[in-house]
């Protein structure tokens, strides 16, 4: 079984501070980190390598720096890793990317299951599973929640409904996309990124031309989508901070809540 | 590869640039700005320039002609011959959308005897309804879907389609966008019209950080964007016309590439976040699940529903049908109450519409007391209890504690 994560490596968001005094984002201290969702999707690969053999492969795109995640990769159990980078492929939006990340996937030797997290989150569209699987031309099941079986030919999954979930049979080459219910990610083996930090780590790195990618397909400029502004979000609201005794203050904000008849 | 650079000559270090790049490629290096290889080009800097010392090669790229596109369209997303809450109030905003326009709306209906749908489409505003009906798509699947709307919108060209953010809208949106060549945001919380050059503003929180991106689709047709359900407000709104157009559409077993063994109906275990009139909400700082409990208590004294952020959820704090924010529901009550919450933008997208916000956090810089209408710097292990403890005191002596 020759299994495909993609992977992304996000900033991590749960600890956002904001200056309040500009109103900007403290950067300082925000640590990279591979995303969640993506965690579980090498979960789910190594899993399936334990059940029926194979061999992993995991794709990022990404800066330089990116190196970090697929290292990581490989500190959990992954078999190769494939950094995507180039300048040219910045500011990409999910359209480019995800074709950046198929071609990609096309000039390996062959490939039965893509796994990728359900979304990033410093984005959160949750597009590029089924983008790149479209551009692949295979099946795509996505919010996978359990692997019930794989071989060969297909696999079944469980995929989440907000009502409920189907049981869904997918034809192999395909896509799956899964959340974090799938599993527990195990954590990095030491020796493992010991040695995946060595110079000989199996980690290949290929840029637009190994790629055969024409700048203006990739990046900003292969984008279908642009930022035109940036603006911090309006705030309508009164911000009232209510300080002084515990007592008193818990008892004033009651009453405000009272006076505009909401308790 | 476009590049851009500074004349150091012009530039006096204004930092106007730093603050306007949406990238952070651009730092303050002896007194002038560098700009750094995370650059994307993609001008911002070089617009907000006052002394024009910033330069490139960008060579702006080519608008197609898109003059024969017309008509804002709508996903009609049906399941068991149910139409979706949301597809109905993009339909609402797409009136809005299509009167700025001055073109038609349009609802897309996919599955098998639905005819009896296609009325509630028009109550709610569609000038036309697209009907396409075969065994095949009488639940959803990715790929006949897919194939059918590729179909619609060859033929019709639309202007701008929106979709449900659904565990559907959104399977279907990123694969149909990758095969029609469209460019797609997701879960937009504002859709409005520029009135220069009548493109779609799509409005998103971006970059995982502290700021609102509005997004356009210059280069291509239509127009896609996603919304999540409970952002758009739902007006009942006839249309005068309503047109049904019925699409043939010829299927086989073989393409479906998916087969659906099974569908399981689970009980929804809490209510519809998106209805509830008051909602009390912990985040990080309520610490651990026996925190929790105190949410919970609080939110029964005054009939209210109990949710979390993402981190609660992660934490198994409370489960995941009770998350608000970019994940998980947005929600508009009356009132909302955030405990230990920071405020990510994340969370706050899913919190924009609620008519009064109480904050509760210990740290002062939390980003939550710029969205909230009182906030409280303050443990919420000690202010939850004190506020319970009132509550029930003014309970005990008659007062009124209506919800």
């Amino acid at each position: 079984m020759k299994i495909v994560v993609l992977v992304k490596q996000v900033p991590d968001t749960t600890e956002v501070k904001i200056d309040p005094k500009t109103g900007t984002l403290i950067r300082e201290g925000v640590k990279s980190i591979i995303n969640p969702d993506d965690l579980h999707a090498i979960e789910a690969a190594l899993t399936i390598k334990e059940r029926i053999g194979g061999k992993i492969t995991a794709i990022s795109m990404g800066p330089p720096q990116a190196i970090d995640a697929i290292s990581e990769t490989l500190g959990m159990g992954v078999d190769e890793g494939i950094l995507l980078t180039d300048r040219a492929f910045a500011g990409a939006d999910t359209w480019a990317t995800s074709f950046t990340l198929g071609k990609a996937i096309e000039k390996l030797e062959g490939y039965d299951l893509v796994i990728c997290g359900r979304q990033a989150i410093d984005g959160d569209t949750a597009q590029i599973g089924p983008q790149v699987a479209d551009h692949l031309g295979i099946p795509q099941v996505t919010y996978v929640f359990d692997i019930e079986e794989i071989n060969k030919e297909r696999i079944r999954v469980k995929r989440r409904l907000e009502d409920g979930y189907e049981v869904v049979e997918a034809q192999l080459p395909a896509l799956i996309t899964v959340i974090g219910e799938l599993n527990v990610p195990r954590y990095p083996h030491m020796a493992f990124l010991l040695d995946a930090c060595r110079e000989r780590a199996p980690i290949k790195v290929w840029n637009a031309a190994d790629l055969e990618v024409k700048i203006q397909q990739v990046g900003l400029e292969g984008s279908m989508t642009h930022v035109i502004k940036t603006f911090a979000p309006k705030t309508e609201r009164q911000g009232e901070i209510l300080q002084g005794d515990p007592k008193e203050v818990i008892s004033s904000l009651l009453h405000r809540l009272r006076d505009k008849r909401l308790i | 590869m476009a590049r851009v650079w500074v004349d150091t000559e012009l530039c006096n270090g204004c930092k106007l640039c730093i603050k306007k790049c949406p990238y952070g490629a651009v730092e303050l290096r002896d007194g002038k700005a560098f700009i750094l290889d995370t650059c994307t080009a993609c001008g911002s800097c070089i617009e907000v320039c006052k002394f024009k010392a910033i330069l490139s090669d960008i060579e702006p790229r080519k608008i197609p002609d898109f003059s024969d596109r017309k008509g804002v369209w709508v996903f009609a997303e049906q399941r068991e011959g149910i139409i979706s809450r949301v597809s109905l109030e993009l339909l609402s905003k797409a009136r809005e959308l299509a009167a700025e326009l001055n073109e038609e709306v349009s609802a897309i209906l996919l599955g098998y005897n639905v005819s009896d749908l296609i009325d509630i489409l028009i109550e709610h505003g569609a000038d036309n309804v697209f009907v396409a009906e075969h065994e095949l798509l009488k639940d959803y699947s990715t790929i006949p879907y897919t194939n059918v709307i590729e179909g619609l919108i060859n033929q019709y060209k639309p202007n701008i389609f929106l979709l449900g953010a659904t565990h559907i809208g959104r399977d279907l949106a990123p694969r149909i966008s990758r095969r029609i060549g469209a460019g797609l945001t997701a879960d937009c919380t504002e859709l409005s019209i520029d009135p220069e050059e009548r493109l779609l503003l799509q409005t998103r929180p971006a970059f995982g950080g502290n700021v609102m991106a509005t997004i356009v689709s210059r280069y291509s047709r239509p127009q896609m964007a996603t919304v999540r359900p409970g952002v758009m407000e739902l007006k009942k709104e006839r249309s005068s016309k309503g047109e049904v157009i019925r699409y043939e559409v010829s299927l086989n077993k073989q393409d479906m590439g998916c087969k659906i063994l099974e569908r399981v109906k689970e009980e929804k275990k809490g209510v519809d976040l998106t209805d509830a009139k008051c909602i009390v909400a912990g985040g990080r700082g309520v610490g651990d699940k026996e925190g929790f409990k105190k949410i919970e208590e609080l939110a029964q004294l005054l009939g209210a529903e109990v949710a979390g952020t993402r981190v609660a959820v992660e934490e198994g704090w409370i489960g995941t049908d009770r998350q608000v924010g970019q994940t998980g529901q947005s929600v508009r009550p009356e009132l909302y109450i955030a405990c230990g919450i920071s405020g990510a933008i994340q969370h706050r997208a899913g919190i924009m519409n609620a008519r009064y916000i109480v904050a509760i956090n210990t740290d002062p810089r939390a980003p939550i007391f710029q969205v909230a209408d009182w906030g409280i710097v303050g443990d919420l292990h000690e202010v939850i209890p004190e506020m319970i403890q009132q509550l029930k005191e003014r309970k005990a002596s008659g007062g009124e504690l209506d919800a």
